[in-house]
């Protein structure tokens, strides 16, 4: 897929967003109990990108004794925005999943989960090296 | 509590869809409730004027959630429950990007 399509198929699916009423136009209304399993995946990723923020938070509160000012605010803005971005991507894959149920297309497939598994991998590593060795500021 | 009602046996269901749905709605509130909790802490430290209304912004997004929350598990109550309402999931990110937002600005 060039980047040209990538970006099309980005700029369908923030409309798709706005005009949720065009999912209904097409394909057939799956079995509810699809629709609602659909309905958890979301809320699970909501509550993964509150997991998030709320990390965000509890670094810049509980771990004054370990990082200087700079560090926690880096660790904390960067929580936030993996918390934003875990909850624009859920609303999208919401959609889509929605979209692709009804045409009886192939679910989508990302390697979101897997971007962000390996981000927080990272974080816990460096955490755990920064309170071992004492790096505070 | 929310009154269950029994759908017609007809109708049963036998993975208990809006249950688990009316639960998962149940959950993800008291992550909010938690998070909400956390970003009041955060700014009741400082004190003032301006901290008593960061506070009350971050009590405020927790309610809306609720209403949502409570609003969407209303209608879980029926036999075959609606699509959710792109609507509520909009209003559910708006939530979550404003929560994010008021930690950015108060970290800062």
């Amino acid at each position: 897929m060039s980047v040209f399509d990538q970006l099309g198929a980005g700029r369908d699916a923030v409309r798709l967003w706005f005009a949720p009423a065009r999912v209904q136009d097409e394909g057939e209304t799956p079995d509810y109990r699809f629709s609602l399993a659909n309905e958890r995946t979301f809320l699970a990723w909501i509550r993964t990108a509150l997991a998030l923020i709320g990390g965000g938070f509890a670094v810049d509160q509980f771990l004054t004794d370990h990082l200087t000012h700079w560090a926690r605010v880096a660790l904390a803005l960067a929580l936030l925005a993996g918390g934003v971005a875990c909850t624009l991507r859920a609303v999208n894959h919401w959609v889509r999943c929605e979209r692709a149920m009804r045409r009886g297309a192939d679910l989508p497939v990302s390697r979101f989960p897997s971007v962000l598994a390996l981000l927080v991998a990272v974080i816990a590593v460096a955490m755990v090296l920064v309170v071992l060795f004492g790096w505070a500021g | 509590m929310t009154t269950v009602r029994r759908p017609a046996e007809s109708d049963r269901d036998p993975g208990l869809q809006p249950e688990r749905t009316r639960l998962a709605w149940r959950r993800t509130t008291l992550s909010c409730a938690v998070t909400a909790v956390l970003a009041g802490r955060q700014v009741l430290h400082s004190g003032g004027a301006s901290a008593a209304l960061a506070a009350s912004l971050a009590a405020l997004v927790f309610l809306v959630f609720l209403w949502l929350a409570h609003r969407r598990m209303l209608q879980l109550g029926a036999p075959r429950p609606v699509l959710l309402p792109a609507r509520s999931a909009l209003a559910v990110v708006a939530c979550m990007v404003a929560l994010a937002v008021f930690g950015a600005a108060v970290v800062w």
